[in-house]
């Protein structure tokens, strides 16, 4: 600690090199901290799933349903507790490029198995009474300016024309990753306005023992194997987690360009710390005659290397999750998209490490300076 | 070998001056250059009492400050011993030579060679950082070391704030700081005019007239070879006092 | 009187590593510039190249896309019978009216599943449809429970050789052929009879209908024509753009995150930059000294200091383009959030965007020399001598 005064003094030497050093660190870490996050986001996202639903879809697809009386037939499963279904509606308010997600429930079961909707405004009773209401997530009715009791009319693209539907409710998700630009409405509606022509997209089960998931989920797959519409059943955060890995190869690029960024800034700073332990070399020379040992030396050009390296990587992780805080274009497309402690955290060791390496040559090199040859060289 | 090595040290001068501090026998020394052996010097033996000052003269290239280099413990002869305080540090590992360096040596640089980013203070109190003196036990040392070279006033003023024979006092301060056995000069007063060379020679006879310590000085300057108690010679390899 | 650039050239030699660092890290920079932007390109290539301009593509109203659409057999024979549709070789008008489902299949290597498109095509599409070929086997059969898969289908998916089977919509289907499609998405599709998927998928119903248009030029005028025609109910798009909409999202977002990682990395390797070429002026003070007293200009030191950044960063820029050339053609897949499907497509390192890499690492080198040049040119001749 004692020689903490002189690493800092060294770093000091040359601010404008220092600066230039800590800021491009600082950015690398910005980014690392942004791209990190975008992991962190997806991997919340499919934790939202529950371990304690089921989801049980058509084993053909998306783009396939499953017919309604599945619905009590699966109740009869020993171990499961409610059934509700849902069916994607796909319509859009003015915009058909402003996408936001619609689902047709069953109002009656789908509000129970979800505690994770917190009705904050309207009333439920109101919701689950009329067929045309709708209940709105909080950010979609900051988004569009909807009020409670507003009329909205939303276009369908797989049903076709002008849809109305009056909002009753609001909720908050108790959880943000849960996001909170979903709108919920009544299947009856839907159903009755296509003359029954549709089905449900998926059925959502409530378990009574989550523990025995998978044994129950291969048991109602079992049944329905053979039958006009197979089923695939899975915990709801399985499924969520299929359609997360279709964001395909996010993992594998984030982590690409993360390599990239670590060895360029890698570079950067183990070229500053030549460039500065090169200058100190009759420096060096002469705390070595003072009777300093190549190991403290070793230790004090570390710490100047990975002082720079963690204020930088300080800085820039502290911006990222500055700037991500709040409401900003990237957490519009991804819900819940912020820079978590962790990130910051394991930001904060890669920045140790790069200090480290990126000292660890100079260092090395002034520790095993000759002090002889080095006056020499001087004079 | 014609050179013979001159014995050194009449016993009458050891008896007056206290007992031996510094005991160099039979050195030797030579550098490889390409692929030629040039001898530095050989046979160099040498006794330095407790308390005494002198200096060493001789022309570029004759090997004062390898023998300097050798005495501090940063260089290492080929043969022969150096037995300092009844150590032979030619015997020590380089960890325990700079370790041995920390507390025994005090060095004074032709150039100074101050840390240009620390203060004043800070470059004297450098090798106390290597003991295990409290905050407040480095502050007293220093300070007072400040007040012997008589800049108390300039404490935090960095090395570029002073002139040379300031920043030569702040160098004997650090030299003498952590209460070495014997103080090295390698041309203390080379880059200095002769007001401030005068000055920083009063001090360092100062140093060895009032605290007794004992001091090694090579110069190139008759005038400053004066000071001390004998000015010996090195020429051709071969030590002459 | 210019300063040689002889002079830069030796003075980068004589201090090898931070040039070569320097260089490495715009290198580095450059490489993940080509290499995301090759990204980009390669996905709106697949999707712009998708489809002709000579082709008409029906959706049913407001569907916005395939997947949502339905369109009646009546009405896809009522548009065969229109007189702008082409006639084939064969005599028959060329039209393809299609079934479209998305299928989950298992990954190679057990990476997931991916959704893939099932394509029930007619069995004019081959014509209909520009640049497709069979490369290996055959087109499907009439009547067969067959199916034939894109070029980029079997690269990603095992069991995809002739031969093998496939199974999906509770059906297995044998693969009889492979065919390319002029590097459009529908290589990354399975096709097969509509005949034979639309009652194992959505029952009587197609997804959309494609045609050839008689006279391309007449586009606005039948657009009009089948969406007014109360018997279609149906939105008329050319083929290419109704493809290339599909991907303006995604093809947006990949180019922002592109330019968002390489801007922020080129601020990073433009201080690392500075800092090297402080160092080089620090270093050559006396030089510079030397120069301004043998009668060179300012003007010339600044350019000298100037060229030798761009040099370091001209050396950067071709080590990158060497770094990033290699993921050229590598096949990569995404979801198309529009289409809730993965497309294939393959990194495109094109010449235009390796010149661009290096223009992009000259313009950090640039700006990385500027201001340490201005010191070197404004240096006092008397310090700087001084120093040596």
């Amino acid at each position: 600690m004692k020689f903490a005064r002189l690493v800092w003094a060294n770093i000091l030497r040359n601010k404008r090199r220092t600066a230039l050093t800590t800021l491009s660190v600082g950015v690398a870490f910005f980014l690392f901290g942004t791209l990190r996050s975008i992991v962190t986001t997806l991997d919340a996202a499919a934790e939202v799933g529950s371990e304690a639903r089921l989801i049980t879809s058509s084993a053909s697809g998306i783009t396939f349903v499953l017919p309604e009386a599945h619905a009590s037939r699966i109740q009869t499963f020993e171990g499961v507790r409610s059934v509700s279904w849902a069916n994607w509606f796909g319509g859009y308010y003015t915009d058909p490029n402003d996408f936001f997600a619609q689902f047709a429930v069953e109002t009656d079961t789908y509000l129970d198995l979800y505690p994770e909707i917190e009705i904050t405004g309207g009333s439920k009773e109101a919701f689950v009474q009329e067929r045309t209401a709708a209940l709105v997530g909080v950010g979609l009715m900051e988004k569009y300016g909807w009020r409670v009791d507003q009329t909205v009319t939303l276009k369908g693209t797989i049903f076709q024309g002008d849809w109305d539907f009056t909002v009753r409710a609001v909720y908050t998700p108790t959880n943000p990753s849960f996001g909170d630009e979903t709108m919920f409405f009544h299947y009856d509606y839907l159903y009755e306005a296509t003359d029954g022509r549709i089905s449900p997209g998926w059925f959502v089960l409530g378990m009574e023992n989550p523990d025995e998931a998978a044994a129950l989920a291969s048991r109602i797959d079992a049944v329905f194997e053979n039958s006009t519409a197979p089923t695939k059943t899975e915990t709801e955060r399985a499924w969520q987690t299929g359609f997360i890995t279709m964001w395909g190869n996010v993992g594998f690029l984030v982590r690409a360009v993360g390599t990239a960024v670590f060895f360029a800034i890698l570079l950067v700073a183990a070229n500053t710390m030549m460039m500065a332990v090169r200058e100190r070399v009759n420096e060096v020379a002469v705390m070595k005659t003072l009777g300093f040992q190549n190991g403290t030396l070793f230790g004090i050009v570390l710490a100047e290397s990975i002082a720079i390296t963690m204020l930088g990587g300080t800085i820039g992780l502290f911006l990222a999750r500055m700037a991500f805080a709040g409401d900003n274009p990237v957490n519009q497309f991804f819900p819940g998209f912020m820079v978590r402690t962790e990130t910051i955290l394991l930001g904060l060791a890669i920045a140790l490490v790069l200090g480290l390496v990126s000292g660890a040559v100079p260092a090395w090199q002034s520790a095993r300076l000759s002090v002889v040859q080095a006056f020499r060289r001087v004079a | 070998m014609s050179s013979q090595p001159v014995e050194a040290t009449a016993a009458s001068t050891a008896a007056s001056k206290g007992n031996v501090l510094v005991e160099i026998t039979d050195l030797a020394k030579a550098y490889q250059r390409d692929a030629q052996r040039v001898d530095v010097f050989e046979h160099v033996t040498l006794n330095i009492l407790r308390g005494e000052f002198l200096a060493l003269m001789g022309p570029s290239g004759s090997g004062k400050s390898t023998l300097l280099n050798i005495l501090a413990g940063l260089d290492r002869p080929d043969t022969g011993s150096v037995v300092v305080d009844g150590k032979d540090i030619t015997r020590m590992s380089n960890k325990q030579l700079a370790a041995w360096r920390s507390t025994e040596i005090g060095f004074i640089f032709q150039f100074y060679n101050l840390l240009p980013v620390l203060t004043a203070y800070q470059n004297v109190e450098l090798p106390l950082l290597l003991t295990h003196l409290s905050k407040k036990q480095r502050r007293e040392h220093v300070m007072t070391m400040l007040e012997v070279v008589g800049l108390t006033d300039r404490a935090e003023h960095f090395p570029r704030q002073l002139s040379g024979g300031q920043q030569q006092r702040v160098g004997i301060a650090r030299a003498i700081v952590s209460d070495p056995s014997i103080i090295l000069g390698d041309e203390p007063t080379g880059d200095l005019d002769s007001k401030s060379a005068n000055e920083i020679l009063t001090l360092m006879q100062r140093l060895n007239e009032e605290f007794n310590k004992t001091i090694l000085m090579v110069t190139h300057d008759g005038h400053a070879a004066e000071r001390a108690h004998e000015v010996m010679h090195l020429d051709k390899g071969i030590l002459h006092r | 009187m210019k300063i040689p650039i002889i002079y830069n050239l030796r003075s980068l030699r004589q201090r090898p590593v931070s040039t070569v660092t320097t260089a490495l890290g715009m290198a580095l920079v450059v490489a993940v510039f080509i290499a995301m932007m090759a990204l980009s390109n390669g996905f709106s290539a697949a999707l712009r190249s998708t489809g002709s301009t000579e082709n008409v593509l029906l959706i049913r109203q407001g569907a916005n896309q395939e997947m949502n659409s339905g369109i009646s057999r009546d009405a896809a024979r009522v548009v065969s019978g229109m007189p702008f549709v082409e006639t084939g070789a064969d005599g028959l008008p060329m039209v393809s009216p299609e079934t479209y489902v998305v299928v989950p299949l298992p990954r190679a290597e057990g990476r997931g599943m991916a959704n893939v498109v099932a394509r029930g095509v007619g069995l004019t599409a081959f014509d209909v449809r520009k640049d497709i070929e069979i490369t290996d086997g055959r087109a499907f059969r009439s009547g067969a429970r067959e199916v034939v898969v894109g070029k980029t289908f079997t690269e990603r998916f095992d069991n995809s050789d002739i031969g093998d089977t496939v199974r999906f919509a509770t059906e297995d289907w044998v693969i009889v052929g492979h065919f390319s499609a002029g590097g459009s998405s529908f290589e990354s599709e399975i096709w097969g009879e509509n005949e034979q998927f639309m009652p194992v998928f959505r029952g009587q119903i197609f997804q959309s209908v494609t045609f050839r248009m008689r006279d391309p030029a007449a586009f606005d005028g039948i657009k009009e024509m089948l969406e007014g025609d109360s018997r279609l109910n149906v939105d008329a798009f050319r083929e290419l753009e109704f493809y290339a909409n599909q991907s303006t999202l995604l093809s947006q977002v990949l180019s922002f995150i592109a330019v968002f990682i390489s801007t922020i990395m080129a601020v990073g390797a433009v201080f690392g930059a500075v800092n090297t070429m402080y160092a080089a002026v620090a270093s050559r003070a006396p030089e510079i000294g030397v120069l301004l007293t043998l009668g060179f200009k300012r003007r010339n030191v600044l350019t000298s200091f100037i060229a030798e950044a761009s040099l370091i960063a001209l050396l950067g820029g071709a080590i990158g383009c060497l770094m990033a050339l290699p993921i050229n053609g590598l096949v990569t897949s995404t979801t198309n959030w529009n289409t809730f499907s993965e497309v294939a497509f393959a990194f495109r390192v094109t010449p235009s965007l390796l010149v661009t890499g290096v223009v992009f690492s000259v313009l950090m080198g640039l700006l990385g020399g500027f201001f340490p040049a201005w010191k070197a040119a404004r240096a006092n001749v008397v310090d700087s001598l001084r120093q040596a």
